[in-house]
């Protein structure tokens, strides 16, 4: 697996995921029409778009929760549009999403939330699975709230379970769905530096939904903007500063500007530490 | 017209609903504490409303008979009524409206919200079905304890029957008993019991299938619940009439 993040990597490497010509309507509400869209080992992908115009639509149809009407999504060079039983399952085991508003399962304790996923694909004895959630907890900065239910979890918290839990498993890909949408500042810090830690140390690639364009600067190796039912951009900040494209600069208005690369640098430290 | 196409589309949805669950429910391993733990809560946790209202329901019907019967000097007669109109009809309905409607608005309103919380997309997300963890743990439940709760709203309908025909017609209770035991064959226990199992396999996949349903965040949750305990009811009362039919037809040709 690939850990080198700093260059882009489309020009020498197949992607490991594509949607190609992604059609998708909820009865009369056209979503998507002709999806184009390549996800490189490694890399941070950052989407952004309005709300309401799919994004979240968009991971799900990745693995398999939503069906897409017509075209083709790749992951590992597989069909998952078609995919069923084990071979779903494997995907879904290396392709791990954090949902939008966490999605803990409020009949069960943290670490239960947390086991679920590894009880579901076998991994590891009940022992190794304890330690496991130990570890992951910890990753996220909260060790220690096992026996906690999520009822007494604070927002950012229950996003940092659901990250937790997401990926306990150790999965090659992870989708963000609005990973610090109506999160304080620190918690927002905390976040970006963990999915920057998961890419620079284990090589995770990384599918970030977001509206918080600050969020985006700070971890974005590519961004793609959703616009007219499509990817209307994709590319580096740079380009995307630099393109000729008014709604895409009105977006990109919408936060405060680069960081510079030493914040960059600290936040992925702070991250660590919390 | 276009109503008529939206409930087609439901029976659809549910039909489909039960050949996933009947097929999750013979994939191993079996998943014994999610039933155990549905058993308990929907089953036992009904036994209350099932008692309650077979009490009453059974004491009306004797009040109504004994008194009904007088100028015909049928009086006598009253044990066997109440019971017979018990076992057959009033005990699984009567049971199946209102454990229905408690345990099918709890599906509902469990699995809407988790459906609007995408706790459903997680489940399937993190490696499970979301039908064998949520559908099928229910439906056996009920399937499995409709049929029990029918058996002891059966005793305690008659039991209060029983009471009021004593009082009112002046009976022993040696002579109801003996009488409803006399009257009973097991063919009417069964046609009871088998129609009581078809009704929790409704009050469980109704529940289900709109609790999977749910859109639009808490208030949706809201909406669905009232629709699943209107649709239960209805599905209850019309198709017993339907299974009425179908068990009279079975008992004449054994
Ligand atoms: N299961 C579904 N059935 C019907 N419509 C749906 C479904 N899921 C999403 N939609 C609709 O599709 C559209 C896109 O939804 P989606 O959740 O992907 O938006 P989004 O871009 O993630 O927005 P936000 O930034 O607010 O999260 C919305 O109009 C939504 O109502
Ligand atoms: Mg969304």
């Amino acid at each position: 697996m690939s850990t080198d993040t700093s260059t882009p990597v489309q020009a020498q490497e197949e992607p490991i995921i594509s949607f190609r010509g992604v059609d998708k309507a909820f009865g009369e509400k056209v979503i998507y029409r002709n999806l184009d869209l390549d996800i490189y080992r490694g890399e941070v992908l950052t989407v952004i778009g309005g709300s309401g115009m799919g994004k979240s639509v968009m991971l799900k149809m990745l693995i398999g929760l939503l069906q897409s009407d017509s075209g083709s999504i790749q992951a590992f060079g597989e069909e998952v549009t078609t995919m069923k039983g084990q071979k779903l399952l494997g995907m879904r085991r290396r392709v791990a999403m954090l949902f939008q508003g966490a999605a803990l399962f409020d009949s069960m304790s943290v670490a239960e939330n947390i086991k679920y996923p590894l009880v579901e694909h076998g991994w590891g004895t009940p022992a190794e699975q304890d330690d496991r959630v130990a570890e992951v907890l910890e990753m996220v900065g909260m060790p220690g709230i096992e026996d906690l239910r999520p009822s007494e979890l604070s927002g950012g918290m229950k996003k940092r379970v659901g990250l937790a839990r997401s990926i306990a498993v150790k999965p090659e890909v992870i989708l963000y769905d609005e990973p610090t949408t109506g999160l304080d500042p620190l918690n927002v810090r905390r976040i970006n530096g963990l999915i920057l830690r998961l890419q620079e140390q284990l090589g995770v690639t990384s599918v970030v939904v977001t509206h918080d364009m600050d969020s985006c600067f700070t971890v974005t190796d590519r961004l793609a903007f959703l616009h007219d039912l499509k990817m209307g951009f994709v590319g580096s900040i740079e380009q995307a500063k630099a393109a000729d494209f008014p709604a895409l600069q009105e977006f990109l208005q919408g936060g405060r500007g680069v960081l510079g690369d030493e914040e960059i640098a600290g936040l992925a430290e702070d991250g660590v530490n919390q | 017209m276009n109503r008529a196409l939206l409930l087609l589309g439901h029976v659809g949805g549910v039909a489909s609903l039960t050949g996933r669950t009947f097929k999750e429910t013979f994939r191993s391993p079996f998943e014994t504490k999610l039933l155990v733990d549905q058993i308990d809560s929907s089953g036992i946790g009904s036994w209350s409303i099932a008692v309650l209202t077979a009490l009453f329901t059974g004491a009306v019907m004797a009040m109504q008979f004994a008194i009904g019967l007088e100028p015909y000097g049928a009086s006598l007669y009253t044990g066997k009524l109440v019971s017979l109109g018990i076992v057959k009809e009033l005990g699984p309905t009567l049971t199946a409206v209102l454990v229905g409607g408690r345990v099918g608005a709890g599906y509902t309103a469990t699995i809407g919200s988790m459906n609007v919380t995408e706790q459903v997309d997680a489940i399937a997300a993190l490696g499970a079905d979301p039908v064998r963890k949520l559908v099928v743990p229910r439906v056996l439940a009920c399937i499995i304890a409709l049929p029990l709760l029918t058996i002891l709203a059966d005793v305690v309908g008659c039991f209060g029957g029983m009471l009021i025909t004593m009082d009112e017609v002046g009976v022993t209770w040696r002579f109801f008993v003996d009488q409803v035991i006399d009257t009973l064959s097991v063919g009417d226990i069964l046609h009871g019991l088998g129609k009581s199992v078809f009704f929790g396999y409704f009050i469980a996949i109704i529940g289900c299938y709109v609790g999977l349903n749910t859109r639009g965040g808490t208030e949706g949750v809201g909406r669905s619940t009232t629709t699943t305990v209107v649709a239960i009811s209805i599905t209850v009362l019309v198709s017993n009439f339907f299974l009425t039919q179908l068990f009279f037809a079975l008992a004449s040709h054994t």
